[in-house]
């Protein structure tokens, strides 16, 4: 398969940065995209070029680390995957591809397709936690029933990889699907709700902090998300939000 | 208050309120409008009303251009935080692979509105307050009927009313069951709310189109 691309390249954080052709051939089907990735560095490391930054970990789509906007979409044309579940064989001989890193303001880039993602961990440290005695009297968490709608409910929150797909499809550039997803982890289970108002304020008020945009339910966030991560968690966080602002 | 309006979720709730409030004003609107079309006498009797009770002059007509201007205001606020929010834009964006159009668009929806409430109101609201107030005309409850048919006869203002109330349909398509969402409504009701939303923002807009086009073609006036 031949295969045209056009990267992103940026030095470094302070420079500006271009998009940089480059023609590939040889290309199987079977190969995943950061393994064609891998095969273009090859190439320029032999020619003596610097090869193309990108950030990568598990390859088996749980790190979230592979944060790649190819042909205008987050991790490619097919939905619940990542970059390293995305194929070759999804893309034709002579196709054009387009490769970004995730754009947000919140997410400068460090250097080629390489972000700073610490936004998030900024938003999960201001409240994404259960504070749990550890002095060894601590109480087993299964020894607290739970009903299963909302165990169900809340395991699917948590499984949000923070990839960030949800800013980077995002015409808004909101961060709303990430924050809501670790808010209601926490706030369906019993555990989390004796933290919930001071949670979510802390969470809302560092994600606004970080320059994300606002959410208008545009709904791009959900199909994007490699987890399928649903909209009806940020209406929770919203209503998480007001109850905890009528409290005070 | 004012550190509440700094959060996003605040002001997303701000929006999702006055965009209701002028969702049931809506109604209200074409209900009186639907009397021009079904009785001129009683469209006169309603107008006058409305033009001259006092708790609809001076409690709900201020109340009512507060909300509109809230919701614009707080719209465009909104949006030139949203586009702070990505400084560098994408080379390729396939934002129709995602989202529709409709839900993408509501600052364009909502700039074509604004636009044709301005001519709107120069062509009924600056009207009455200057029939009413600077020129100080002693009250007519019967001229209502007669100015509104004279209001559609021209082509190009029908044709501008029409483009907008297409636009309105297409911004309540998304904006009314959005504002749910913004309040933290998502639930077993949800998608009874979205279909009502449809057929909302087909109805209301269409109404006020065929209103427009009745009176452009009255058969009785022109």
């Amino acid at each position: 398969m031949k295969l045209y691309l056009k990267i992103w390249r940026q030095k470094d954080a302070n420079s500006k940065g271009k998009m940089v052709d480059y023609t590939m051939e040889g290309i199987e089907g079977d190969m995943s995209f950061l393994e064609m990735l891998d095969v273009l560095n090859e190439d320029l490391i032999t020619k003596g070029e610097e090869p193309i930054e990108f950030d990568h970990d598990c390859r088996e789509g749980i790190c979230g680390t592979c944060s790649l906007q190819i042909n205008g979409r987050p991790h490619g044309p097919d939905t619940r995957i990542t970059v390293c579940q995305l194929h070759m064989r999804r893309f034709n001989d002579g196709d054009t591809i387009v490769i970004e890193p995730f754009r947000a303001r919140a997410f400068p880039v460090i250097k080629d397709l390489i972000i700073d993602r610490n936004a998030f961990e900024r938003i999960q440290q201001a409240g994404g936690y259960v504070s749990v005695n550890t002095s060894g009297n601590t109480v087993d968490a299964n020894a607290i029933p739970i009903e299963k709608e909302m165990a169900d409910k809340s395991f699917n929150a948590a499984t949000c990889i923070g990839c960030g797909a949800c800013v980077a499809a995002c015409k808004n550039a909101s961060a709303m699907l990430f924050t809501s997803a670790k808010v209601s982890q926490f706030a369906l289970l019993p555990q989390g709700r004796v933290e919930a108002s001071d949670r979510v304020r802390s969470m809302v008020r560092q994600m606004d902090l970080e320059g994300f945009g606002n959410c208008t339910n545009t709904g791009a966030c959900e199909v994007e998300c490699p987890k399928g991560i649903s909209l009806e968690n940020i209406a929770r966080m919203n209503r998480e939000y007001l109850s905890a602002t009528a409290k005070g | 208050m004012s550190a509440l309006l700094k959060s996003s979720i605040a002001r997303k709730v701000v929006m999702a309120l006055s965009g209701l409030f002028l969702v049931i004003f809506l109604i209200l609107h074409v209900t009186i409008n639907l009397a021009s079309v079904i009785d001129p006498e009683t469209f006169n009797v309603w107008s006058h009303f409305m033009g001259y009770n006092v708790l609809v002059q001076f409690l709900m007509q201020p109340i009512l251009i507060a909300g509109v201007i809230v919701h614009f205001a707080m719209g465009f606020a909104l949006e030139i935080q949203n586009k702070r929010a990505r400084s560098v834009n994408y080379v390729k964006f396939k934002g129709s692979e995602n989202a529709p159009w409709v839900s993408r668009n509501m600052i364009l929806s909502g700039a074509v509105i604004l636009a044709f409430l301005g001519l709107h109101f120069y062509d009924f609201w600056i009207h009455e307050m200057t029939y009413k107030y600077v020129e100080a005309n002693p009250a007519d409850p019967t001229r209502y009927y007669e100015e509104t048919v004279a209001k559609f006869e021209p082509m190009w203002r029908t044709v501008l009313y029409v483009i907008s109330f297409v636009l309105l349909s297409l911004h309540l398509w998304h904006g009314f069951a959005s504002s749910f969402q913004s309040m933290g409504v998502n639930n077993k009701y949800t998608p009874g709310i979205t279909k009502f939303t449809k057929i909302y923002a087909v109805v209301i807009p269409l109404a006020f189109i065929f209103i427009a086009l009745y009176h452009h073609l009255n058969p009785v006036m022109h």
